[in-house]
């Protein structure tokens, strides 16, 4: 039995690391692309990111002041349980969000969408989301925080079967295009590609691919691992860098996640992380330990099950 | 090349506004407030007292909501400071230049070369970007106080006029200059001669939106 509290203090911990703590694979990933970069302004904003990222570690503040709308993933291993059941667990997480709100401080976005009523603890109706995935064996949950901007860089589209890879790399670089000048997407950033699913799922598989996934990681279908490297190669190849200033630096990675969709559609969607990546992720056990990362892990084999039952064994044999 | 740095007051002078170069890098010293639509709003629209002496004590209008707290003795904590994308301001800016003597527009992904030639330079004014986006903590470490915070009862934390005492306050880049010229359509103009080659290949969808253009050179703000 997992207590309430440890869920709780946990939750304001992830909070306070997301917020502050840029993740060590996108910080190597932007390292790489400030080698690499030429574009004079685009190398001056990369370096002063890079400080930023340094000044937000010592002084326990957050990197950007726009912190996003805090949310929440949470993995289940199948034996898990929750002190008080999940209301508990949910109650728990929107406490987290707003003590968290006003503890570290972030700013609080979250406000009505018609009244504008703004709660200054970014709960409110609907907020934070709160998600949830399971996985076959344990005792342990994942508490995933991601602070993903609101305003810029996605974008969803129904393609069709007709509009092939062709069509596919089209509304991706427009994406870029549109987003990407001005800066307006807080590139360079790692893309998030969703492609099938209904029309919610397909927006809900690029948020993930862009969030969820960590820079390097590659789908476990080797031609999407193909696409993904052609695609993150075709984002740096448009010339636009950070800011929308000349530059080669505009995807630090591609990551691209599919679902099944209805036979005629080719639903799409596209999502920009942003240069402050926010997401911090931990594990509690059963019996009280938590162990922090960065990783969050979302998409196992589990995840991308494509068979009516799960069979670990045959897995396991191949 | 590094870009040239510039220490500069947020009561400029003409003269020191009209030094200033496109993609310099500017560091803000004195009082700056923040305005966005919540501001705007009240102080045009409604017509409410703006709660400070303009431009005397700031001419630099921040289009920021800071991630801060106002604690339960009435002292302020600032953490990060980021700016919020300008382009959607443009319709009260003309009249709040009017009335308040703003000459630094502080912000993130500046305005058209449209907006500067027509009312930032009659008004001697001119726009500063936001680094990154963004450098939060950076801008936070340059603000040496919150000297106060209005109408945050009416409007909010996220919305309310922060005053913010700056010292070295920065990185800002210069987005615009006095000839109305504008940064990011330099930049927009150099990256479209790459753009057909990039989209060689690729197909427009099968199915179109109402609202569409197919000039890749086109902003859509």
């Amino acid at each position: 039995m997992i207590p309430l509290a440890l869920i709780q203090s946990t939750a304001e911990t992830l909070m306070d690391k997301a917020a502050i703590e840029i993740p060590q694979d996108y910080l190597d990933g932007l390292q790489h692309a400030a080698k690499t970069e030429d574009g004079d302004l685009s190398s001056f904003v990369l370096k002063a990111m890079l400080d930023n990222y340094e000044a937000a570690k010592e002084d326990r503040r957050a990197m950007c002041g726009d912190t996003g709308v805090p949310r929440w993933f949470v993995k289940l291993g199948n034996e898990a349980q929750v002190e008080g059941g999940m209301v508990a667990l949910e109650t728990a997480l929107r406490r987290a969000t707003a003590n968290a709100t006003n503890g570290v401080p972030l700013r609080p976005n979250r406000v009505h969408p018609l009244w504008r009523t703004d709660h200054d603890n970014n709960v409110g109706i609907g907020a934070p989301e709160i998600e949830y995935g399971f996985e076959p064996e344990g005792a342990w949950i994942d508490l995933i925080t991601v602070h993903k901007g609101g305003l810029f860089g996605s974008d969803y589209r129904m393609l069709f079967p007709s509009d092939g890879i062709q069509g596919i790399k089209r509304f991706y670089l427009d994406s870029l295009m549109a987003f990407g000048k001005r800066g307006l997407a807080c590139q360079p950033a790692i893309i998030g590609i969703g492609l099938g699913g209904s029309k919610d799922i397909c927006m809900t598989l690029g948020k993930r691919a862009s969030t969820l996934r960590i820079v390097g990681s590659r789908n476990s279908d080797p031609r999407i691992a193909e696409m993904e490297d052609e695609f993150k190669e075709l984002g740096n190849s448009i010339g636009m860098g950070a800011m929308g200033f000349v530059g080669k630096n505009m995807v630090i990675d591609c990551n691209i996640e599919v679902g099944y969709c209805h036979t005629g559609g080719l639903p799409m969607s596209v999502h920009a992380f942003c240069l402050s990546s926010r997401r911090a992720v931990a594990r509690i056990h059963a019996d009280g330990r938590v162990e922090y990362r960065t990783d969050p892990d979302w998409f196992t084999d589990y995840q991308r099950r494509e068979t009516v039952d799960w069979e670990p064994q045959r897995e396991a044999a191949e | 090349m590094s870009p040239r740095e510039v220490r500069l007051s947020t009561t400029p002078t003409p003269e020191a506004i009209a030094d200033l170069r496109l993609g310099d890098v500017v560091y803000l010293d004195g009082l700056m407030y923040t305005a966005r639509e919540g501001v705007y709003m009240r102080a045009l629209e409604e017509k409410a007292n703006i709660p400070m002496e303009l431009p005397s004590q700031s001419a630099a209008n921040f289009h920021c909501s800071p991630a801060a707290r106002i604690n339960p003795d009435g002292s302020f904590d600032m953490g990060a400071v980021t700016a919020t994308a300008s382009f959607r301001f443009a319709k009260w800016l003309p009249e709040w230049m009017a009335k308040t003597g703003a000459k630094l527009i502080v912000g993130k992904g500046g305005m058209t070369s449209k907006d500067y030639k027509e009312y930032f330079v009659p008004n001697g004014a001119v726009y500063l970007s936001t680094v990154g986006y963004g450098t939060g903590a950076l801008l936070g470490r340059g603000v040496e106080n919150v000297e106060a915070v209005h109408w945050n009862d009416e409007l909010g934390l996220a919305q309310a006029m922060w005053v913010l005492k700056c010292n070295r306050m920065g990185p800002f880049i210069v987005a615009s200059d006095m000839n109305g010229d504008c940064l990011f359509e330099r930049e927009n103009a150099k990256i479209a001669q790459n753009v057909e080659r990039v989209y060689e290949g690729t197909k427009p969808a099968v199915m179109k939106r109402y609202g569409e253009s197919d000039d890749r050179t086109d902003e859509v703000i």
